[in-house]
Parts: C-alpha cells; sequence; structure tokens
C-alpha cells in the first residue's frame, strides 16, 4: 500500500507500524465516574468494519509521525490521511 | 546423436550446440530451445510420472502452464525440483532428471497405484486412512509423504545470490506479444515511462508460435524489429524473462527477473534472479490466453498435447512433436495445427472435429467425431475415434493436439479479488467485475483473440491509460480471424479422462465429488485437488467446472469460477527472501567499542539486533561458568565494567518534561529533583507491566529515560503516541538517543576510585550521592554523562560519552583500572548480578504481570493519571493471594533450580490443578555457592521461608526449595549507598 503522508507525500507502508482504530485517540479521563467502565471499553471494545476505518499509522522509518489513515478495509482504498496530532486536537485533548 | 524430430527453420539458432543430459543420457540441442523442445526433437516424449499413479507423462504446453514434464534441474546445491521443462532455457552442459519415480522412468515400481485408481478416487485421503485413528501418524502418513511430493531438494544451501529491486513506472505493460508490444510502441513513442515484462525470454508472443504476417513481414520478424525500436527508446525497459506475480495495493506489482537462469551459474557478482517491487500509475495487462484439453479416456499419454503447443514447437522451436500428428478440436484454431505442420512436412493422421460443419482441407483428411480412447504404453500410439456415423477410426499418431478452445489469462486481474465474467461467444471467462485500481485489459487476455484485436486493443488501452489524444496509430494489417467454436470439454461416458494432469483429477473425481455432494467450486477445488500444485489449475480448472455445471444442471456462470491468487507461476522461497538470509536476515549493530571486546575474546549473543558480549573467557578457563563466576566475584570484590549501550535512551525536553514523564511512568516524577535519576515502572493502558528503566533529570526541562535493550523501539513509539494522540499539546519533544551515546556500567567497591581517575570533577559520596546523576567531563574535557545507578547491587555508576569515543573510553577505563583488577563483564554475569540482587528483566515483565505481581504495587501513584493506573486498580488484577515475585533456593545446596519449573506444594499432588507458581530466572551464584532463582509465587509475599517442590515433569526435575527474598545479597542496600 501506498500512504499519502500529509508532510512527505506518498511513502511505501512497509517505511509503516500499524496500531489500530483511531479512537485510541479518544483516552477516557481518569477521574470520571465512571472511569472504570470508560477504560474498560476504550481498551477492549473495536468495532470491526468490512469497510471505511480510522486506524493509527506510525511512520516508524520516517519522520515518526503518528498518522490517522482512513483505509477501506474490504479495498484498502485510502481516502484521507492526517496527523494524528491534529486529529487529536479537533478532538479536544488540546490541554 | 541426431536430432531426428528437428524441421528447419524456426527461432532456434542452429549454429550453435548444446550438449545436455536427461536421466544421465546425453542429447544435443540449440540455443533457443527449451528442455521441453530439445527433448522432443530427440524423440523424448516420455519426460516424468503423475502424481498420484504414477503414469507415464510427457510435455503438455509450451508454456508457463505446464502440468506434467516436471524435472529436477541441474545436480548438487543447485539442484531445483518440480522446474517446468516448458520453461528451461536450454545451455549447454544442462542437466535434468526426472522426478516422482522408483526405479527408472520407464519402469515405476509406483505405477502399480494406477492399478488400485479405484482406491485412490477423490477424497480418499479422508476415507481410507480413517481408521484405526493410531494408524495415521505411524503407518499411513509415513508411506503417503514418501509415495507423494514430486521432486526432491538438493537438502544443501543455495549458493546463489537474489536480490530486490524498485522501480516506478507510468505505464507497466504486462506481456510482450501483439498487444503488449502494440500497448508499449504507442506508451513509448509518447514519451511515457515505460516497463514491459514477459515471462518468455523471447519477446512476441504467439507472434513466435505463429505463421501469420503482419503487414508484409513474418510475425516473429516483426515482434523483433518492434522489440529492437522499443530497445533504442530510453523511456522504455524491456523485462524478458520476468514474470509479474501479482498485482498489489495501490499499483504495486511483484516481478521476479530471471537473471541467470538460463546460465549454468551465475556471472560473478550478479544475482540468480531479482524481485522488483514495481510501483506504477497504470497497468495495462496483456497476459494472452491458454489453451484448454478436452476430456476424452487415456488423453495423458506422452504425445497428447496441446494442439497450440504442437504449433510452438514447429513453428519457433522448429520441432515436430512426432512424424504422425493428429489434431482433436472443437474450433478452427485446432486446424491451424494440422495446417502449419503440414507444411512443415509433417504427416497429419487426420483432424478429429466435434463439428459437422468444420473446415475441410485438401491435405489432410477431417473426420466429424470424437477420440474415446488412446492406446500406447510409454506414449501414444493410436488415437480411437467414434465418427459421428457411430463407426470407428483408428489412427496412428505419436502426437495429438487438443483444441478446447482458449482461456483468457485473466490471473492478475483476480488478485484483488475481481470476479471473472462468462463470455458466450468464445465460451470462457474474461476479466470481470473490479480490476485492480489502474489496470486494463487487452487482446487475448481479454477475450480478442484475432492478431487484428490484439494490436488494436493494446494500442488503445496505453492511449487510455495514459490519457493521450488523439487518433490511434494506425494497426498494422493482420490476420483477424472470427472465433468459431462449439463448447466441447469431456466426451460422453468417459470416466479415466484427466482433466487435472498435474493431480491426477480425472472426470470420475469430479462426479463422484457431486455425487458426494460437493456443490461449490470452492469445494469441488479441494475435495479433488483439482487446479491446486505448482500450475494452479491453467489448463485444468475450466474443463473441471463445465462438469460440475451440467452434473448441476446449471450454466457455467452459474457455478462461478475460483479466482487466483499470487504468485502467477511458482516462486522460489530465495528470491523472496533475497539477502535477507543467514547472518544478513537482519541487520546488526555493534556498539562502538565491539572492536575492542573481539580483541579480549568476547563470546558474542545476539539481544535484539544488537551484538552483545556474553563473557570474556580468559586462558585456562574451560566452562562459561567458571568465566561468568570470575566476573562476577571481580565485580563484587573489586570493580567490573559492562556495556550497557544497547538499553534505549530517549531525549524528553520540554517545559512539560516532567509532566509527560508522569504520564508515562505509574510512578511520579513531577518532584524529582534536578540531578536526580529514578527508576520508573511503565504500563501498558492494560495495568500490565510494559517495561522499566530510569529516568534522569538533567535540567528542570530535560530528562533522559532508558529502556530496555529489547523494547527500545516499541518504547519509544509508544511515548511518541502519547506525546503525539494523548497530549498533543504538551510542551514536550522526544529523540531516540541510543545510537549517540556509548554508555558503561562501571560497578563494585573501588568503582569510584577508578573514574576519579577519569572524571574531571569531585564525584565523591557527598558531592554525587546514590541515584545522582549530572553532564560532566572526562578526560580533561570531554563532554560525558554520569548516573549513580546500580543493576548490581554494588557502588555503581553508569558513564555515557558521545559514541565516537566509547571505544576509547573502554580502553581507558582498563588503562587507568588496572591497580584495581578491573574485570570487563558481560550480559551473563551482568544477569547473575541482577538476579542476586533480585532485579525483575525481561524473564518477569513478561507481558502477564502487574507491578503488583512485582512487588511494586505501591510504586503504582493513584494521586495522577499515568498510562495503565485506571486499569490496573481492576479487581481481577488485584485479587488476594495473586502472585508475587519471590526468590527460590534449593535446601539441597547442589540441587539446580531451572527457570520454567513450577512450584507446587510440598505434599499434595503435582499438577496443573495444584500449580503455585513458577521459576523465571535463575542462575548459579557464585556468592552463595548454589543455584538461585527469581520466581512468582501465590501469595508470595506471605510464604517466606515455606519450603516447596519446583518441578518440571518435561526434563525429570523435583527438587525441595525454599521460599526466600528476591534481595539475596545486600537485601539492604548498603553497597550500593556507600
Amino acid at each position: 500500500m501506498i500512504i499519502n503522508h500529509p508532510l512527505l507525500g506518498p511513502r511505501d507502508s512497509a517505511e509503516f507500524t500499524y496500531l489500530g482504530d483511531a479512537r485510541l485517540i479518544d483516552r477516557p479521563d481518569w477521574q470520571s465516574q465512571t472511569a472504570a467502565r470508560d477504560f474498560y471499553e476504550y481498551g477492549y471494545l473495536r468495532e470491526n468494519p468490512a469497510g471505511w476505518h480510522e486506524e493509527l499509522w506510525f511512520h516508524e522509518a520516517g519522520d515518526r509521525s503518528w498518522l490517522v489513515v482512513t483505509r477501506n478495509t474490504v479495498t484498502h482504498e485510502i481516502s484521507k490521511v492526517e496527523m494524528a496530532r491534529d486529529v487529536a486536537r479537533k478532538r479536544g485533548r488540546s490541554t | 546423436m541426431t536430432q531426428k524430430n528437428r524441421l528447419q527453420g524456426g527461432q532456434v539458432d542452429t549454429t550453435t550446440t548444446c550438449k545436455f543430459k536427461f536421466d544421465g543420457k546425453s542429447y544435443t540441442a540449440h540455443s533457443g530451445d527449451t528442455l521441453a523442445s530439445a527433448l522432443l526433437a530427440n524423440g523424448v516424449r516420455l519426460m516424468g510420472r503423475s502424481f498420484k499413479y504414477h503414469r507415464p507423462r510427457g510435455v503438455l504446453s509450451a508454456g508457463s502452464e505446464e502440468p506434467n514434464a516436471l524435472v529436477e534441474l541441474r545436480n548438487g546445491a543447485r539442484q531445483e525440483p518440480n522446474t517446468r521443462a516448458t520453461t528451461i532455457e536450454m545451455f549447454d552442459g544442462l542437466s535434468a532428471n526426472s522426478q516422482n519415480r522408483l526405479g527408472s522412468l520407464r519402469f515405476d515400481l509406483l505405477a502399480i497405484n494406477d492399478r488400485f485408481s479405484n482406491f485412490l478416487a477423490a477424497g480418499f485421503y479422508y476415507k481410507t486412512f480413517m481408521w484405526p485413528a493410531a494408524f495415521w501418524e505411524k503407518i499411513y502418513e509415513p508411506i503417503i509423504r514418501k509415495a507423494a511430493g514430486l521432486g526432491s531438494l538438493s537438502l544443501q544451501d543455495d549458493p546463489d545470490v537474489y536480490d530486490k529491486g524498485f522501480l516506478h513506472c507510468d505505464l507497466l505493460i504486462i506481456g510482450a506479444g501483439p498487444a503488449g508490444l502494440m500497448a508499449a510502441l504507442t506508451a513509448g513513442r509518447a514519451g511515457a515511462n515505460v516497463i514491459l515484462a514477459d515471462e518468455d525470454f523471447r519477446m512476441g508472443g504467439r507472434l513466435n508460435s505463429e505463421t501469420f504476417s503482419i503487414d508484409d513481414a513474418a510475425g516473429a520478424d516483426w515482434a523483433a524489429a518492434t522489440v529492437a525500436e522499443l530497445a533504442n527508446l530510453p523511456n522504455v525497459r524491456l523485462m524478458s524473462r520476468t514474470t509479474v506475480i501479482g498485482a498489489f495495493d495501490h499499483g504495486i506489482y511483484g516481478a521476479v527477473e530471471r537473471v541467470s537462469d538460463h546460465l549454468p551459474t551465475p556471472e560473478v557478482g550478479k544475482p540468480r534472479q531479482v524481485l522488483w517491487r514495481i510501483y506504477t500509475k497504470q497497468t495495462v495487462l496483456a497476459a494472452g490466453a491458454i489453451e484448454r484439453p478436452i476430456a476424452f479416456e487415456n488423453n495423458d499419454r506422452p504425445g497428447i498435447m496441446l494442439a497450440s503447443s504442437i504449433r510452438s514447437y514447429a513453428n519457433r522451436f522448429a520441432v515436430a512433436a512426432d512424424q504422425r500428428v493428429a489434431v482433436f478440436t472443437n474450433n478452427d484454431d485446432g486446424h491451424r495445427t494440422a495446417a502449419d505442420l503440414h507444411a512443415k512436412g509433417v504427416k497429419i493422421s487426420a483432424v478429429v472435429d466435434v463439428r459437422a460443419d468444420a473446415p475441410r482441407s485438401h491435405d489432410y483428411e477431417v473426420l466429424h467425431g470424437e477420440v474415446v480412447n488412446t492406446k500406447g504404453r510409454l506414449g501414444l500410439a493410436f488415437a480411437e475415434v467414434k465418427l459421428a456415423d457411430g463407426t470407428m477410426r483408428v489412427l496412428e499418431c505419436g502426437a495429438l493436439g487438443m483444441a478446447g478452445g482458449w482461456n483468457p489469462n485473466v490471473h492478475m486481474t483476480c488478485h484483488q479479488r475481481g470476479r471473472p465474467a462468462w463470455n458466450e461467444d468464445i465460451a470462457a471467462f474474461v476479466p470481470g467485475g473490479a480490476l485492480p485500481p489502474g489496470m486494463s485489459v487487452a487482446g487475448a487476455a481479454n477475450g480478442a483473440f484475432s492478431t487484428y484485436a490484439a494490436l488494436t486493443s493494446g494500442a488503445a488501452a496505453a492511449q487510455k491509460a495514459l490519457g493521450l489524444k488523439g487518433r490511434l496509430p494506425a494497426t498494422p494489417q493482420a490476420e483477424d480471424a472470427p472465433v468459431n467454436l462449439k463448447p466441447f470439454w469431456y466426451v460422453e461416458g468417459c470416466s479415466r479422462a484427466w482433466l487435472d494432469l498435474q493431480n491426477d483429477v480425472t472426470v470420475k473425481d469430479v462426479k463422484l465429488s457431486h455425487q458426494e455432494g460437493f456443490r461449490s467450486v470452492e469445494h469441488l477445488k479441494r475435495y479433488t485437488t483439482l487446479g491446486m500444485a505448482t500450475d494452479q489449475g491453467k489448463t485444468s480448472n475450466m474443463g473441471g467446472l463445465a462438469i460440475m455445471a451440467e452434473l448441476a444442471g446449471k450454466a457455467i456462470p452459474e457455478v462461478g469460477t475460483t479466482i487466483f491468487r499470487p504468485p502467477y507461476t511458482p516462486t522460489a522461497i530465495g528470491v523472496l527472501a533475497g539477502r535477507h538470509r543467514g547472518q544478513e536476515f537482519h541487520p546488526k549493530r555493534l556498539t562502538p567499542s565491539h572492536r575492542w571486546a573481539e580483541e579480549q575474546g568476547a563470546v558474542f549473543v545476539e539481544v535484539g539486533n544488537w551484538l552483545r558480549a556474553q563473557w570474556f573467557p580468559r586462558a585456562g578457563e574451560t566452562h562459561w561458568r567458571e568465566t561468568v563466576d570470575r566476573e562476577v566475584l571481580a565485580t563484587r570484590k573489586s570493580v567490573g565494567v559492562c556495556d550497557v549501550t544497547t538499553l534505549g535512551k530517549v531525549d524528553v525536553q520540554g517545559a512539560d518534561a516532567a509532566d509527560f514523564l508522569n504520564k508515562i511512568y505509574c510512578n511520579g516524577f513531577a518532584k524529582l529533583a534536578v540531578g536526580k535519576t529514578r527508576y520508573g515502572l511503565m504500563l501498558r493502558e492494560d495495568g500490565i507491566a510494559m517495561d522499566d528503566g530510569t529516568a534522569a533529570r538533567l535540567a528542570e526541562d530535560h530528562f533522559v529515560v532508558t529502556t530496555t535493550t529489547a523494547n527500545a523501539l516499541p518504547v519509544y513509539r509508544h511515548m511518541e503516541f502519547v506525546r503525539q494522540c494523548l497530549f498533543p499539546d504538551m510542551d514536550v519533544q522526544l529523540i531516540s538517543t541510543t545510537e549517540a551515546w556509548a554508555q558503561y556500567a562501571v560497578a563494585g567497591p573501588n568503582s569510584r576510585k577508578l573514574l576519579e581517575k577519569i572524571v574531571d570533577q569531585d564525584i565523591s559520596n557527598d558531592a554525587f550521592p546514590f541515584m545522582a546523576c549530572a553532564n560532566i567531563t572526562i578526560c580533561g574535557g570531554l563532554r560525558a554523562r554520569l548516573f549513580r545507578i546500580s543493576f548490581s547491587g554494588e557502588l555503581a555508576y553508569e558513564i555515557a560519552v558521545p559514541s565516537a569515543y566509547g571505544d576509547a573510553l573502554m580502553r581507558r577505563i582498563i588503562e587507568v583500572g588496572a591497580e584495581f583488577d578491573v574485570t570487563p563483564y558481560g550480559t551473563e554475569a551482568l544477569g547473575v548480578m541482577r538476579i542476586e540482587k533480585g532485579h525483575a528483566a525481561g524473564n518477569e515483565l513478561n507481558g502477564t504481570t502487574t507491578a503488583q505481581n512485582l512487588g511494586m504495587g505501591r510504586m503504582v501513584s493513584k494521586k495522577k493519571d499515568s498510562i495503565g493506573s485506571t486499569l490496573s486498580e481492576r479487581e481481577g488484577l488485584n485479587a488476594e493471594g495473586d502472585v508475587r515475585q519471590v526468590g527460590i533456593r534449593p535446601v539441597n545446596p547442589d540441587d539446580p533450580v531451572p527457570a520454567g519449573a513450577h512450584l507446587m506444594n510440598a505434599t499434595g499432588p503435582v499438577d496443573a490443578g495444584h500449580d503455585q507458581g513458577y521459576a523465571t530466572s535463575a542462575c548459579f551464584s557464585p556468592n552463595l555457592g548454589h543455584a538461585i532463582a527469581l520466581g512468582f509465587l501465590k501469595d508470595g509475599a506471605n510464604r517466606m521461608g515455606e519450603k516447596m517442590r519446583l518441578v518440571s515433569p518435561l526434563t525429570g526435575i523435583d527438587v525441595q526449595v525454599e521460599i526466600v527474598s528476591a534481595h539475596f545479597v545486600d537485601p539492604e542496600g548498603e553497597r550500593l549507598r556507600a
């Protein structure tokens, strides 16, 4: 596969390591009343879609950016690649 | 030796003669031959034995689809099994042997299987060998394994080199027949970056095997002239002997170039094969088509071939398959074989056509009927024909061409799950469904079978792929015959009529499979093995499908087809591995003082990719334990030095550096004073221990974090995840500095005295106490880092210098340490000392243990949020009586306490149900004089002094042990604070 890195352009997927569902960005609040339940769901429950999926890739043999790659798990088509940091900010992880 | 079947003409070079051997017998051939054409030229039809029944077999095809003529090529280490004689390019000195036989090829003892064919029908594995169950492993399987498996391996290392390479292009064209050549010409002339790949050693595809002309030239000459023009275009790369093996995601194709397979041995410095990874924007698949056989009784004898391959041998290789040739056809194309061979002076016994309206000939007899059986012990002698009026005829012939129509080579269009579609006009599957993005198909591969259609569609495909404007280039004049075909798959009433020659699957097997309820084509394939093995059913799938459809009373498209996956043809594991074999399997990482360690005669061990000194044997030492014991005792007595460069180092800088460490470590770092170091335990988010190390605060906003050697990469990746994905606005930067600094542990009571001779500043206990750290200079100005940390439990330091100075520092330490008898020690002594001290390492941080299990439960701060802190509080991870890290010592000092052995109560049963824990790390402690171990024990903290059994039924170990504190040496930690 080829991942179109937002900063570096098209790169072979062999340069990356894969983590999984980009939902891992949404780490729960440890002080919430429901923290135990929230972390359990965060840690263990994943969607397993046949189709579009937002996932985390790390450019380990490159610039060490974490990316959020929107990939179709059936066709491997990639529709969007973003810096994970920007996605995290959009999702309210700025402190 | 005469080549009795050699004809005139063709594209072999009759001015050069090659000598070759087959089964030890010498023959001659010409360059331009394949092994198959050379054997046929010499009148050799018998080339192998079939897989299951050991029936005599000859060559079926003239290409890579060959199911039958598989041989062992070359001798010695280069011996290669299951090599298709049709793709082996002739060279002088070639040597090949037939395979899958017991005894000689002519008198194969396993041919007895053919007599028992009734017991070896489809699914015989599942039926025959069911009972008694115990017989499977000991009796059935060894016999079957011995009988099966085709060719044999040399069992020696492959002496050749294989390479990998990367190519980029605008247009990849797969196949250099008329469609591919025309596509390349169109794209090449337009200036596009083109790669034209063909598996054959001669480009031109069917043009080399037919007598058609293009414009005024013979087809083969037009192909040669076109290749010559393309070779002169700098933007076109011609790759013959190159098989595109797979279409992968996003325009990436795999291709194997056989650089040296056509030579006796590769030229010096040249690889045998190269695996290319081709990145292309667009692809034109022009892979042609493969002719299909017809099933009739005993259609597998040597001499029975695809009609088109008989034509290839005659026209391209100047070889008559035999002096008497017959053809059995259901379409006009079969007649070409008869016409071409007749023109070359070969006797045509007859053309048998299933169609009443078959074209007639003045030159040979055309019969309306079917071939119903054949005779001939080790090769075809007679074909029995049943004419349409019911009368029988016997044809004398040594070669019989089967012409059942053509299957477009859709293989590559299926690699991303494209499903071929049925085309009624040619009674074949053509590319269908979604093709790999960027791929278009031209010529026969797309069902356009005439030469004219191939040329036109090739040009059009290239133009479309590149978005070229304007009119298509004029197509040269060429043959444009329509397809006249009557679908005909098998002769009514036949039984032992072969569909899949490689797997010995007959019409009878397909019928049996249907009778036994296998309705899906995928099930048919797996039950009968139709279409498996090296040829992947290129010549057999279609026949099986057609019969299955008929039995089910359905049309072929309703039954559907199996699809294809890479590789297109068998691919050697060696070329996939490339240079990554043996010592080059992964990169080797050496520390800056590696050469020094070599000079000391160190024995090295691989840790991750690193080579680390394991111990340093001295003259007279006869066993590694002797060496390690000496290193340990010398370190604890005076001073030792160990290369710890391989530990991961991460530089953490920024205003929020301390806050960041608070997130990644379960224990607190915010209050760590500048100039101090702290042990840190990292958890995974699920609460399990991930890694441990130290973090040294060199400045308010600057920490140096260490990780274990093996986890350097994953920990760094994790830290970047936390930084970028979880806390994107923390002011913190990370960089891995593992390779930037060479680091040495200097340990033992004299370590301070030794370092005082190197370090430029005061490192007395007051000035530089336990857990101190600092940027310092050494040797009169060289920048360095000093950490007073201890893995051994002794007064100890770790000193780091820029990598370039690592070797010099090691040599300096040894030099100035001579008066203290400084002793270099390796990873084994390091391990012994850490076990003696009760420090956890990889065996304890094994992915199943929590901080609590490690006896560090109280380290997990409840006052802050850190990765893993919430889930580490889960009930299940905090149950009463959970395992705790303990020390284990044998009651009898001579007994071993091996790691991996399990702890059992002193009395009571010894079984998994009564398991109490297990030993994780073990060593001989030279300080205590007996073996010791660390381990995990249920409720371990409350069982100190208990006598237990340590058992390993597998290795026959059962020793009495005592549970003790994991801190075997200096439990109060006085030494490291001295």
